[in-house]
């Protein structure tokens, strides 16, 4: 045998797969930056338009950074729209409905995972039935039937039908969760005398916790830009939520687009944040909740 | 004694798939009570009203009338209107509309070539990123921004980019010479992405890939990390192409996980009014650029054509339950 091959301290495989030859990674790498550039590039174009001065003008699209960049767009948007309060209003639109959502499919998810009934089946294809619906077919008579209970335009109505339309989903996504659960744990909290609310609460909801999360950031992001119910519902400025408010920047004819960025700006980092930071525990669970049943 | 009384307790409290028998019948009820009530209230029952609507003639003109009759119990207007009952006749007035084949096809091409690009774009960028590689999670975090961003914030910041005279994608369109084969080929003038309806739907098909590829992406590496290595590790072995690898190994392990997510897809897509709906400001673009569904909201809610619009919504439910039912069909057989 030859002499050993010179071990060097750090080779190829400390950073990538052994398998990829260098090839190989030259093309990952290029595409992976055009579809990042492609991806991100939307919002890098919503940041440049809120600080180019001017009512119509857009932001000249090969440049990088305008020379006369101002805040004066933010400045002027605050200063004539209400949109501290629009931002309230689509807060409290938002947590309210996740809260109530998410609590009703918590429940009915741990009913259709742990108990064999009568009419389960059909129960649980009512919930992907609903989802084929498109939403105006539910919007129609809703608009017609919140109009006779006089709850058009108020914030609140707007509740009802964002709880009604999440809940199928949600429900089934924590439904899979539940499933993966092993039903040992809650038969020794059973066995050791608890009765079923405690072992709910107590044993079964904090090893959810991720499922809980993941459905509670999708229906609170979703509630958070929902602008076609909302558009039917609220007729009246001072219970726009952020989506609508959003919108009377957008004229028929001459939309301000600095200011139209900077409130899209302003509705839309919350968000990024959020979902940045819980991406990760997301994409695990999404897939773990959905693979199941 | 012991085990008699785990017994007791054990039968006390029916759980799953048998291992304990009886439960009350109360817990079922208890917890799926509060979802269903919402479900049953703010979606069964309305579409049960649209089904009813859809054979009826219900419109802007009449509809005063028969609420102030028939009150809160919409399910009273076969008995107080029955000279209002119209059987299929909205059915057939939508199915001999001129636009209808059109709207029609635009909707399959539409959510085809939606879900085609999503999910293979969504496959491809997954397997890019499933390997070890430095910089990952940023990729990761860029390549989900398109889905984290409200919709119709990136419905009109894309109108914004597509306009023809400040936008970026016309001039960069114009440099790379895409305008100049349309010119070429259809004999167009002037290549406006907002005005001409043919390129205002290409422009929202666009936007909407845009939008959709990070869902389907995510769903595909949650799916890729569960096939093992072995598998390339032994086709590696026999000299596998990396063609080979994707077709034989990769995308029938992906198929099951990825189905669901394909016909979830699917039904949202076609359901989509935000893209259009912005893109085609409600239709005052042209009727070119409609999809069923964007025809739907602007003959419901602005028109307030309500009986033809549930009509269009019953139509389009029955579509997709046809696809979702056959295409399970047809994947459960080939596995």
């Amino acid at each position: 045998m030859a002499a050993k091959p010179k071990k060097k301290l750090i080779d190829r495989s400390f950073f990538f797969d052994k398998r990829d030859s260098w090839g190989t990674l030259v093309y990952v790498y290029l595409s992976l930056i055009i579809m990042s550039i492609i991806s991100a590039y939307p919002i890098w174009y919503i940041f440049l338009s809120s600080v180019t001065p001017g009512d119509k003008i857009m932001p000249d699209p090969f440049m990088l950074f305008p020379p006369d960049a101002t805040f004066s767009n933010y400045v002027e948007a605050f200063r004539t729209k209400p949109i501290g309060l629009w931002m309230l209003n689509s807060l409290i639109v938002s947590l309210v409905s996740t809260l109530v959502a998410v609590i009703c499919s918590l429940l009915a998810g741990y009913g259709l995972s742990r108990y064999r009934f009568p009419l389960r089946w059909p129960l649980m294809i009512l919930l992907l039935v609903t989802q084929m619906f498109p939403a105006p077919m539910i919007l129609l008579p809703l608009y017609i039937l919140m109009g006779k209970l006089g709850l058009m335009n108020h914030l609140m109505a707007l509740t009802v039908p964002y709880v009604a339309t999440s809940i199928p989903f949600t429900t089934w996504l924590v439904k899979g969760f539940f499933d993966t659960i092993p039903r040992s744990l809650e038969e020794s909290a059973y066995i050791d005398g608890a009765g079923f609310l405690t072992t709910f609460f107590k044993v079964v909801l904090p090893l959810v916790q991720p499922a809980i999360a993941v459905s509670a950031i999708f229906t609170f992001l979703g509630f958070w830009s929902e602008y076609i119910v909302a558009r039917v519902i609220i007729m009246s400025e001072k219970f726009y939520t952020l989506p609508l408010g959003l919108m009377l920047f957008r004229g028929e004819h001459n939309t301000k687009w600095g200011q139209y960025s900077a409130v899209a700006l302003v509705t839309t980092i919350p968000v990024l944040i959020i979902f940045i930071a819980l991406s990760k525990q997301i994409v695990g669970n999404l897939t773990l909740g959905s693979l199941k049943d | 004694m012991a085990t008699t009384a785990v017994k007791t307790t054990m039968q006390k409290y029916r759980l799953v798939r048998g291992v304990v028998p009886s439960a009350r019948w109360y817990e079922p009820v208890g917890f799926l009570f509060l979802g269903y009530f919402a479900i049953f209230l703010v979606i069964v029952l309305p579409i049960l009203f649209s089904f009813m609507l859809s054979v009826y003639d219900v419109r802007n003109s009449n509809i005063r009338m028969v609420l102030n009759k028939i009150g809160i119990n919409i399910f009273a207007l076969p008995f107080a209107f029955p000279d209002l009952f119209k059987g299929l006749d909205n059915y057939m007035k939508l199915l001999t509309d001129k636009d209808f084949i059109g709207t029609f096809i635009r909707s399959v091409i539409w959510t085809g070539v939606n879900v085609f690009f999503h999910v293979s774009i969504g496959i491809w960028l997954a397997t890019l990123l499933n390997r070890k590689l430095p910089g990952k999670s940023l990729f990761y975090v860029l390549l989900i921004l398109p889905w984290a961003i409200p919709q119709y914030i990136a419905a009109t910041t894309w109108k914004g980019m597509f306009n023809s005279q400040f936008g970026i994608i016309p001039a960069i369109f114009e440099k790379i010479g895409v305008n100049d084969t349309i010119r070429y080929v259809w004999g167009m003038q002037d290549v406006s992405w907002l005005s001409n309806p043919y390129l205002n739907f290409v422009a929202c098909i666009l936007v909407n890939i845009w939008l959709g590829f990070p869902f389907m992406m995510m769903i595909a590496l949650g799916g890729l990390q569960t096939i093992s290595s072995d598998y390339y590790e032994a086709a590696d072995i026999d000299g596998a192409t990396a063609w080979q690898k994707f077709n034989y190994i990769t995308l029938p392990l992906l198929m099951p996980i990825m189905v669901p997510a394909i016909i979830l897809g699917t039904v949202w897509t076609f359901n989509m009014v935000n893209i259009i709906y912005i893109f085609a400001d409600a239709g005052r673009v042209s009727e070119e650029t409609h999809i069923l569904v964007t025809k739907m909201y602007v003959d419901g809610l602005q028109y307030f054509r309500y009986s033809y619009a549930s009509a269009i919504g019953v139509f389009i439910f029955i579509i997709l339950t046809l696809f979702a039912v056959l295409y399970m069909k047809a994947t459960v057989k080939e596995d």
